[in-house]
Formats: structure tokens, C-alpha cells, sequence
């Protein structure tokens, strides 16, 4: 009887023995890198937006507060986004024929809110509350990053569950006294160490619930 | 003593006639090389297909639909998927029984009916894979169960069954089929070693990766196979402890029997060798093996299960009592409603198989009665069905308010999934029998040249 295999049939096999086990780790390696990077997790990306609205702009060099369009941070879940009246209040006087505006003069006149992408999404089965993070003394900047700086909104962090858990399971470090959440390059003073200690307890974080379960998702 | 030994000299032995290795592998081998298949296999396969097909469906339905398609409820949160598993995940436990247990007490009439009951503890751990997943309610996300390195930056939670369900079942799965690819490797080059088609080579001779039956080789072989008998044989014992673990974590009344344990482990013996029957009966009929596959073997399987059908039996015995002596309110209640309330006549068409039926096995004439005793397996079958969906199920109907008491109800999906699982298991099966040796070749080789004095 003629062998069925060349004698090459016995580095093939051991190759693929032992080729499959190093594929094995290797997607896994690949996968836990790719899963990380900003091609999955969107940061640095800014979505189109119907009107190319810069942050920079009004928050950098006009100096406009956070609160002046996402009115619902202090009170609510959703920080909300502004109704094309707020956009008017200023440019019903200024840029009135800018063809950059045409949508929200457009949106004025239909009553057809814009369509605003989100950049910040969460998934539906996390239940973020923006009012509880500003009234516990985490900043807008220590989130959503250097908006002022941002000509389109874009991620600044990952929102990956690890992210959030990095704060929740230590939230001192990112702390800072209630009146200056909405500041943005705020410098810390120096006695920075004991503020954030007595911030623990004059707002009462309690940081052993704080990675509870149902604290994110119910 | 006279009496003992008349009994013991009637036994009938572990393989009739007289055999010799030809033979043997020209008509175990015969089956898979030249398709002598029984008339109505194909169109028995094509039956099974169709409900593989409907499984396919059932399982496609659940998911775009969601969880609350089939019958489950609040309170009756765990349903059909959950005695599903439990139902399945035991079936796979006589193979690995078979396999690995009487391997190591050199019990001789396993080497007829071990391959395929492996092969039964492998499609039945896949089928008992799938249900906690199904039972989930994104099961997209069943792979956040295994500790990879994942953005969440955090351990699967180890406190939750569902984790131990997983580990359970994984490990189970990966060394049933170690074991199982590891007994079929002689066999495989005995396949490549008569095949003669090229593909057939090719296949069977990739499979046995290189078996030459050298004596170094058999000395590998036996010191392995042994090794991994012993790793198997606790999982005889753990997987289902893990999985009676599961309901007793949820400190529901009726859930929380310290017997669950032994009593899930002996419930799984008891349905596993019930399935054995379920697919030894017909299989040795088809293929006209009954001088491989003997009354001795059914006879044995029939004394298990009479063994761990009495520990069964014991163990629903010892709930009743326990309920009654601890004096809890909730226990009481749960086992009275069990037995007289919404799923009463579950319970009792339940204990009437699981029990009832057990008894005629301490019969001869009916354990040597292939048609009785293949009757009497499929009852217990779905006795055993029934006892884990009343487990489940009347647990959570009954907890500590009777206001929150309620009830769930079957769905079409329920069948559905369950029928589906059924005939995808029977389909594997057929394949399996189609493209590898149903019966060890090699073991019953050997156990007939021991037979004939010729070892």
C-alpha cells in the first residue's frame, strides 16, 4: 500500500497544531488592543453636525457659560441640548445672514428642531445622570476634556465602562469644590489634598456603594 | 448460595458468539466507509432536520423578540430554558459515566456502547451549552461570562451561577471531547487504514494524526486515556453539584434542600442511562449489532438506573420531610402547592414515571424485554423533564408573599426550542453514526480475543 501522506504531512500538522494555539492568543491580544483603540471607541472623532457649531468659539474666545445652552446640568439627567430659539437669542442680531446659519433660521421657521449628532452616546442599559456628577463636584471638563478647544465636538475620553469604573472605584482625584465645575483649565490650590479629603464627606460621596451594580444600571 | 450462582451463571454475556478482528472492523467500519446504512436512516435524519431547522427558527424568534417570548413571568423568571439545561447537561453525565467510571473499574461491557455514549455526552453538553446563554437576556454579550481582558475593567461577577454554569459546562465540553477524540483516535487509522477512497483517506488519516498502533504508540495511548479518565471522573460528580448550586444560591423555598447535590447528581445518572437506552435500543436494532450491543448491556444499564432512580426517589422523599421538619412556613407551603397546586399535575405525572415506572425495571422479564425497557427509559425521560421544570418552576411560584404569587404558562416557543434541541441532538447523532465508528472497534476487538483466549 503507497503512504497516503508525503513526509511533509508531519511539519504541517505540527504546524498547525501549534499555529492555531498562537492564532488563538493572537486574537485575543489583537482583539483587547483593538477594543481600546480609537477606531472602536470614537474618541478624537468629530461626527458631522448640521451646522458646523465650534465650541472654541463661543466657550474659548467668547467666553459663554456651559449653562447658557445646556441648561438641564445642574437639575436634570440630560444636560440637554439648546433649542434653536437659545441660538437665536444672539444670532436673531448678529451673523442674521451668515450662510453658515441657514438650517437654524430654517429650524426657527418650520419649527423643526435641529438635528444634532450625538457625540457623547451612552449605551441605553447605563442610566448617566449629568445633575448628581455637578452637584458632587465632578467638572464638565474632566469628561467631556478641553471643549473650549474643540472647533467640532469630538470624544475627549473612551466612555468605556473600565473609564467610568477608574473614577468610581477612586473618585478623589477628580474632585474639586462644587463652585468651580463649570470652569474650564481650572488650577487647582495648593492645599488641594485636603480639599478634595473634605469633599468626601461635607457632600457625602459614599464610595462604598459607588460601584454598586444597579447605580448604572437598574 | 446455589440460587446466587444459577443467577450469575443466567446472566447473558458481554458479546455473543464468537468474533474475530475482521469481521468486526469490516462491519463496524462498513457503516462509515461504505454507507451500509439501515432503509429508513436517511429519511429518519430528514425528520430530525426539520426540527433542526425549527430550531433554528425558535432560537432566531427569541432573539429578535426577546425573553419574554417564551412562557417565562414575574415572578417565574427561570423557565424552560433553565430545566432545559439542567435536563440536558445530566443526560451527558451516563456517557461520561460509561467512559470514564468503568474505565478505571475495568468494567469489560463498556467497550460496546462507550463511543456513542461519549458522543451522546457531547452533543447533549452542546445542547446544555446553549440554554443559559438563550436564557440571557442579550445573549450577544454571553462572552462577558469569561474572564477576558475586556473594557469593563472588571471579573465576571463570581458570585452568579451564571459564571459557575459557564466554567462548568466549558470544562465539562472540553475534556468530554478530549476524551472522546482521544478514544477515537485508533479507531481512525484503522478507518484510513481500509478506506478506499482518497477523500476517505485524507479525512480519516488527518484525524488519526499519524497513529501507526506502534507499542510506544498503545503505551502513550493507555497512559493518556487513563489520565484523562481520571480528570473526567470528578466531573461525574462536580458539574451537576455546580448546577443543583445554582438553584439553591437563589434563596427561594424549594430551591434550598441541603440533598440537592447528591440528588441532582443521581437525577443525572438516572436520565443519562435512560437516554443510553433511548438510542442503544433502536441503534443496535437498525444496525443488527445485537451480538455487540447485548442483553447484558441493557440489562446493566437498567440495575444504574434502578440504583440512581432509588437515590432519586430518596431525594424527592427527603424534600417532603425536610419541608415538614424544619418548621418553615414558605417550605411547607411550597412543597403542599407542589404537589396540590398549579402544577400539580406535572408533579405527579412526574413521580408516576420517575418513580412508578422505575419499578418495573427490578423485573427480569422487562429488563430483558428490549421494547419494555425502551418504553420505560422514554417515560423516565421525560419524568425527569418534568422534575426539573417543576423544580423550577413551582419554586419561584410560590415565594414568601402570597400576593406576589403567579404562575407561567408554555409558550409555542417553549416547545419549539425544546423540540428543536431534541432533533438537533438526534441529528448530530445520525451524522455522527454516518461519518464515525458508532462502536470502539479496537475494544471490542480486544474484548473478543480476550473472549477467545487469543490476548
Amino acid at each position: 500500500m503507497p503512504q497516503i501522506f508525503h513526509r511533509s504531512a508531519n511539519g504541517i500538522a505540527r504546524f498547525v497544531l501549534w499555529g492555531a494555539q498562537v492564532a488563538f492568543l493572537l486574537v485575543i491580544l489583537v482583539w483587547t488592543g483593538l477594543v481600546r483603540s480609537e477606531f472602536f471607541t470614537e474618541v478624537a472623532r468629530a461626527p458631522r453636525q448640521p451646522v458646523p457649531f465650534s465650541h472654541r468659539h463661543h466657550v474659548g474666545e467668547l467666553g459663554i457659560d456651559c449653562r447658557y445652552c445646556h441648561g438641564g446640568v445642574e437639575t436634570s439627567a440630560s444636560a440637554g441640548l439648546p433649542a434653536t430659539e437659545v441660538c437665536m437669542t444672539c444670532h436673531s442680531q448678529i451673523w442674521t445672514n451668515a450662510d453658515m446659519l441657514a438650517p437654524v433660521r430654517e429650524s426657527l421657521a418650520s419649527g423643526e428642531p435641529l438635528r444634532w449628532q450625538r457625540v457623547h452616546g451612552l449605551p441605553d442599559f447605563v442610566y448617566f445622570n449629568h445633575a448628581i456628577h455637578i452637584h458632587k463636584g465632578v467638572a464638565c471638563e474632566t469628561c467631556h476634556g478641553d471643549v473650549d478647544d474643540m472647533p467640532l465636538m469630538m470624544r475627549a475620553h473612551s466612555l468605556t465602562m473600565g473609564w467610568c469604573l477608574s473614577c468610581h472605584r477612586d473618585p478623589e482625584p477628580n474632585l474639586r469644590p462644587p463652585a468651580e465645575v463649570f470652569a474650564m483649565h481650572w488650577k487647582p490650590p495648593e492645599d488641594i489634598e485636603r480639599v478634595r479629603k473634605s469633599l468626601i464627606d461635607v457632600l457625602g460621596i459614599d464610595t462604598a456603594t459607588m460601584t454598586d451594580c444597579y447605580v448604572c444600571h437598574r | 448460595m446455589a440460587d446466587a450462582a444459577a443467577t450469575r451463571a443466567a446472566r447473558p454475556p458481554v458479546l455473543r458468539g464468537r468474533h474475530d478482528r475482521d469481521e468486526i472492523t469490516g462491519r463496524i467500519g462498513s457503516i462509515v466507509l461504505r454507507g451500509r446504512l439501515p432503509r429508513l436512516f436517511w429519511p429518519a435524519f430528514f425528520v430530525a432536520f426539520l426540527f433542526v431547522l425549527l430550531f433554528f427558527f425558535s432560537i432566531a424568534w427569541l432573539i429578535s423578540v426577546g425573553v419574554g417570548a417564551y412562557g417565562i413571568n414575574i415572578p417565574v423568571a427561570w423557565g424552560t430554558m433553565i430545566s432545559n439545561f439542567v435536563w440536558w447537561i445530566g443526560i451527558g453525565h451516563a456517557g461520561t459515566l460509561i467512559s470514564a467510571v468503568l474505565l478505571l473499574l475495568r468494567q469489560p461491557w463498556r467497550a460496546s456502547i462507550n463511543r456513542f455514549a461519549e458522543a451522546m455526552t457531547l452533543f447533549a453538553v452542546a445542547m446544555a451549552g446553549l440554554f443559559p446563554i438563550l436564557h440571557l437576556g442579550r445573549p450577544w454579550f454571553f462572552y462577558w461570562l469569561l474572564p477576558l481582558p475586556n473594557t469593563h475593567m472588571h471579573w465576571p461577577q463570581w458570585r452568579s451561577p451564571l459564571v459557575w454554569d459557564f466554567t462548568a459546562i466549558a470544562t465539562y465540553a472540553t475534556v468530554s471531547l478530549l476524551f472522546w477524540y482521544m478514544g477515537l483516535i485508533p479507531d481512525l487509522a484503522i478507518l484510513r487504514d481500509r478506506a478506499r477512497t482518497r477523500a476517505g483517506q485524507l479525512f480519516y488519516g488527518i484525524l488519526a494524526l499519524g497513529w501507526r498502533g506502534s507499542a510506544f504508540h498503545w503505551a502513550r495511548f493507555d497512559r493518556t486515556y487513563y489520565l484523562l479518565a481520571a480528570l473526567a471522573t470528578p466531573l461525574v460528580v462536580s458539574v451537576h453539584s455546580i448546577v443543583s448550586l445554582d438553584f439553591t444560591f437563589a434563596l427561594i423555598p424549594g430551591y434550598h434542600s441541603t440533598i440537592f447535590p447528591p440528588y441532582f447528581v443521581a437525577g443525572a445518572l438516572y436520565s443519562g442511562f435512560a437516554m443510553v437506552l433511548t438510542i442503544a435500543i433502536p441503534l443496535r436494532r437498525a444496525f443488527a449489532v445485537e451480538d455487540l450491543i447485548t442483553a447484558r448491556h441493557l440489562d446493566n444499564a437498567a440495575r444504574v438506573m434502578i440504583a440512581a432512580g432509588m437515590v432519586v426517589a430518596y431525594g424527592y422523599l427527603s424534600e417532603a420531610f425536610f419541608a415538614w421538619y424544619s418548621g418553615d412556613t414558605y417550605e411547607q407551603t411550597t412543597m403542599w402547592r407542589r404537589a396540590f397546586g398549579p402544577y400539580a399535575p406535572l408533579f405527579w405525572v412526574m413521580l408516576a414515571c420517575n418513580v412508578g415506572v422505575l419499578q418495573a425495571l427490578w423485573l427480569r422479564r422487562v429488563r430483558f424485554s428490549p421494547l419494555a425497557l425502551w418504553i420505560a427509559a422514554v417515560l423516565i425521560n421525560l419524568g425527569m423533564w418534568l422534575e426539573r421544570y417543576v423544580i423550577v418552576v413551582s419554586g419561584l411560584a410560590n415565594d414568601f408573599l402570597p400576593s406576589s404569587w403567579g404562575t407561567q404558562s408554555l409558550a409555542w416557543l417553549d416547545y419549539g426550542i425544546f423540540l428543536g434541541s431534541l432533533g438537533t441532538f438526534f441529528a448530530l447523532v445520525f451524522l455522527f453514526i454516518r461519518i464515525l465508528p458508532a462502536i470502539t472497534i479496537f475494544e471490542v476487538e480486544e474484548l473478543a480475543d480476550e473472549k477467545a483466549g487469543r490476548a
